[in-house]
């Protein structure tokens, strides 16, 4: 692998391109918000199999039209005469939603349904569900940051952190922008991108660490440059493996574990990117030194 | 970094034997086991409900309130004060007494004595049951913080109890019942085929009682209720009879009418009390009375005094075989409400094993062959090691008897795609060394040594990562955190000890010879 590529060159084009990134997917997550499934939002999911292949959603649909329900997505799932039907009813009292559902789909079509899978999540919990996903984000990027302060400066921990806001909103800025669900296991995939991230950025900051007190009369964009090209090969492999499980995860796991995979391959790419072009150039910009690495007493001698 | 004495070798390798047994119990026969350990399967890949309840404390709130009303008057009877205006709303009682016996009810009030029925002081809180708030001659009189809170926790007690009889009764295999908060009951049914009858039994009170139904109506302390067929009943409000005096209840046939019923046997209190009321009362219709609804009102045509009767009404077998279970389990001690329900039917369970077990497989053999092309002879140390590495996470989640969960598959393999880079990290290293070292076993232990603390650092984020997902984490996501946090701590013992002492045999024999990656 050439381990002379000028990344620094690359820096100021790139900074542009996160800071667009990253704006638009505030832009997108605020203006045009996140497309909450019913785990956060609430409702009944529905994954139905119908054998009898001369069954369509529209016959599904009007099985139960008098049963006034408000806003019903019904889609394909994965598999051809699977079905997904989304009910937005969120009250409390719908307690016999769910048989009184089964009891007209059974009943108006005259063929086999299987119910494969029923979720119904009720307002109170959902909310609450959400909190919790938010609070444990929160709570895992100040985790972060203590974990990198401890063991490095405060200029790399802060770098770290803006890396990994820049992933985690650009990958929810994603998900916003091509409308997919935000479920319990997206929450799930943007922890592990956090760790994945951080993972990738500590790599890159133990080596710019060790060779700015090895190098210090290097420039810290020569430094970074440097850094990024020695840990550059270990950084692909990494990624190809990982990104070698995942895809197989979003080819061969099945319907339900797609929203995952998407958004930890999105998450892998993202995060690959930022620990090389997000957090070592912003070490420039917090004016990291080789002094910086000096203790505190070290650095009163003139 | 390269020297491993033989005790520390037998450890390494009698660790990995170890855990690696773990790992095939899972594959052993179910009629002949050899030890009884395994990793179990999450409800979404075998299938079943898991039910979210929620206990409304507020009839039960609301009906202690009520409560308190004859004693508070007393009180205040008793001590000579005089008061007026006295309602009770909700879960509040006002009244208003004059100016200078304020201050004497309040001592009576708060008194911390035994003596002082009104108002129980309770020693695990420190505080009274009721509060007292005082606007100039108006008190109102309600539940404390710490009131309510005893109420709450008896009655979650309670419903958890009652919950696991019902579920017990209906001969539901291994269910998991646990209290989740201050007001929740989790319940698990692994394999379950109808829960729709399960989410109805939990869904009733069962609150039975016998009361007299009154012709005219003008008397007092009687109230409306429908009965099944829609006929209109006035009913006493006093109780003959509540479902706490029954001791058993069993679904019949009547073998005159071919009607299926419900014959209850009552305790010894219960039956003398039915007694003496079905006694005096010849002629008269009793209602049956359940959750607020008569089920049925039967005359009384001679005195039962055996304590043993029969509900019958409109039911077909099933039902009266819901209704004895819920009579025997009891009545719960507050509405019941579901608030979250996840049911995954078998076949969908099974299709996730299968995917799920594909895309392992798939992913795990392109990572391998992956690592061969890239590391030849290493690529054989990392790719040893991380076979291993999966036998020893499954060996821990086997040993720990942990769920494995649909995402808890996607954690392994996540884990396999990332368990190889603390061998890339290091393998690396030593090739930046071997460019400028020239003794080999030098280059090695160089490599370790620095790949060391990045490492280290590199998957503690990780692991910080699932420690903060399985604390937040519910249901299946937590069965992801488990297989990565552990994936994590296997992946660094497989790393640091078990390709570090392969690659140190390997190293060690080509001593003079060079080293190709």
């Amino acid at each position: 692998m050439n381990k002379n590529f000028n990344f620094s060159k690359l820096f100021i084009k790139t900074n542009i391109l996160s800071l667009t990134l990253f704006i638009s997917s505030v832009l997108f997550i605020s203006l045009k918000g996140l497309n909450y499934g019913i785990d956060f939002k609430g409702g009944t999911l529905i994954e139905l199999k119908v054998p009898d292949t001369n069954i369509t959603i529209t016959d599904i649909r009007s099985s139960f039209n008098n049963l006034n329900l408000g806003d019903v997505n019904i889609k394909e799932f994965g598999e051809k005469n699977t079905y997904l039907i989304k009910i937005e009813l969120t009250s409390e009292d719908s307690k016999n939603l769910i048989p009184e559902l089964k009891k007209n789909i059974n009943e108006k079509i005259q063929s086999e349904v299987i119910f494969r899978r029923v979720e119904k999540v009720g307002p109170k919990v959902s909310s609450e569900l959400l909190q919790s996903g938010i609070i444990a984000i929160f709570l895992s990027l100040a985790a972060m940051l203590f974990y990198i302060w401890i063991r490095f400066e405060w200029q790399f921990s802060l770098g770290s952190i803006i890396a990994l806001c820049h992933d985690v909103i650009i990958t929810l800025g994603i998900f916003s922008f091509l409308s997919l669900e935000i479920n319990l296991s997206i929450i799930a995939a943007v922890l592990t991108i956090v760790g994945y991230s951080m993972n990738d950025t500590v790599v890159i900051y133990d080596r710019i660490r060790e060779n700015l007190s090895k190098f210090n009369r290097m420039s810290i964009d020569d430094i970074s440059n440097l850094s990024v090209n020695e840990t550059l090969s270990r950084t692909v492999i990494t990624s190809i493996t990982t990104l070698l499980a995942l895809f197989s995860i979003f080819i061969l796991g099945g319907e339900i574990l797609k929203g995952f995979s998407f958004a930890m391959i999105l998450g892998v790419i993202i995060g690959t990117y930022s620990s090389i072009f997000v957090a070592s150039p912003i070490l420039k910009y917090l004016k990291v030194t080789y002094k910086t690495m000096l203790k505190d007493d070290e650095k009163i001698v003139p | 970094m390269l020297n491993f004495s033989k005790i520390k070798v037998f450890i390494i390798y009698l660790l990995l034997i170890l855990l690696s047994f773990f790992a095939f119990l899972n594959l052993q026969n179910e009629n002949n086991l050899i030890l009884d350990k395994k990793v179990n399967l999450g409800l979404d890949l075998q299938g079943g409900s898991y039910l979210l309840l929620e206990i409304d404390t507020n009839p039960i709130i609301k009906e202690r309130t009520q409560d308190k009303v004859i004693p508070l008057k007393k009180l205040l009877v008793k001590n000579d004060i005089k008061y007026k205006n006295f309602t009770v709303k909700e879960k509040k009682i006002t009244f208003s007494i004059k100016d200078d016996q304020i201050e004497k009810f309040e001592k009576l009030f708060f008194s911390k004595n035994n003596d002082n029925l009104i108002n129980e002081y309770i020693d695990q809180y420190k505080a009274h049951q009721l509060d007292l708030t005082i606007d100039k001659n108006i008190l109102t009189v309600n539940f404390s913080k710490y009131g309510i809170l005893k109420i709450n926790n008896a009655a979650l007690k309670q419903s958890i109890e009652i919950v696991r009889r019902r579920i017990d009764d209906t001969g539901t295999k291994e269910p998991t019942i646990l209290q989740r908060g201050d007001k929740r009951i989790l319940v698990e049914l692994p394999g379950i085929k109808d829960p729709e009858r399960i989410k109805d039994l939990l869904g009733k009170t069962a609150k039975l009682n016998f009361r007299l139904v009154s012709d005219s109506s003008t008397e007092f302390g009687f109230e409306k209720l429908t009965s099944e067929n829609g006929e209109e009943l006035l009913i006493s409000k006093r109780i003959i009879v509540s479902g706490d005096n029954l001791i058993d209840a069993q679904p019949r046939m009547d073998t005159q009418t071919n009607q299926p019923n419900v014959t209850f046997t009552l305790d010894r209190s219960g039956a003398q009390k039915f007694a003496k009321a079905t006694s005096q009362n010849v002629g008269k219709r009793i209602a049956i009375v359940l959750d607020n609804k008569v089920i049925s009102p039967p005359s009384i045509r001679e005195p039962i005094t055996g304590g043993q009767g029969n509900i019958s009404g409109n039911f077909n077998f099933q039902e009266v075989t819901d209704l004895s279970l819920l009579l025997r389990s009891g009545a719960l001690p507050t509405p019941i409400n579901i608030v979250e329900e996840r049911t995954v039917g078998p076949d969908l369970g099974e299709d996730s094993i299968k995917s799920g077990s594909m895309s392992l497989i798939v992913g795990f053999a392109l990572v391998i062959l992956f690592m061969f092309y890239k590391y030849k002879i290493f690529g054989l140390v990392a790719n040893i090691s991380l076979i291993s590495n999966l036998l020893m996470l499954i060996g821990v989640l086997t040993l720990l008897e942990a769920t494995l969960t649909l995402p808890g598959i996607a954690g392994i393999i996540l884990t396999v795609g990332m368990a190889v880079d603390a061998n890339v990290l290091i393998f690396e290293r030593i090739k930046e060394e071997l460019k400028t070292e020239k003794s080999i076993i030098h280059a090695f232990d160089i490599g370790y040594n620095k790949a060391k603390i990045t490492v280290l650092d590199a998957n503690i984020t990780t692991l910080i990562a699932a420690i903060i997902l399985y604390i937040f984490g519910s249901g299946p996501v937590k069965g992801f955190a488990i297989t990565l946090g552990i994936g994590i701590i296997t992946t660094l013992f497989s790393a640091y000890f078990l390709a570090r002492h392969l690659t140190s045999i390997i190293v060690l024999k080509n001593k003079e010879g060079s080293i190709n990656f």
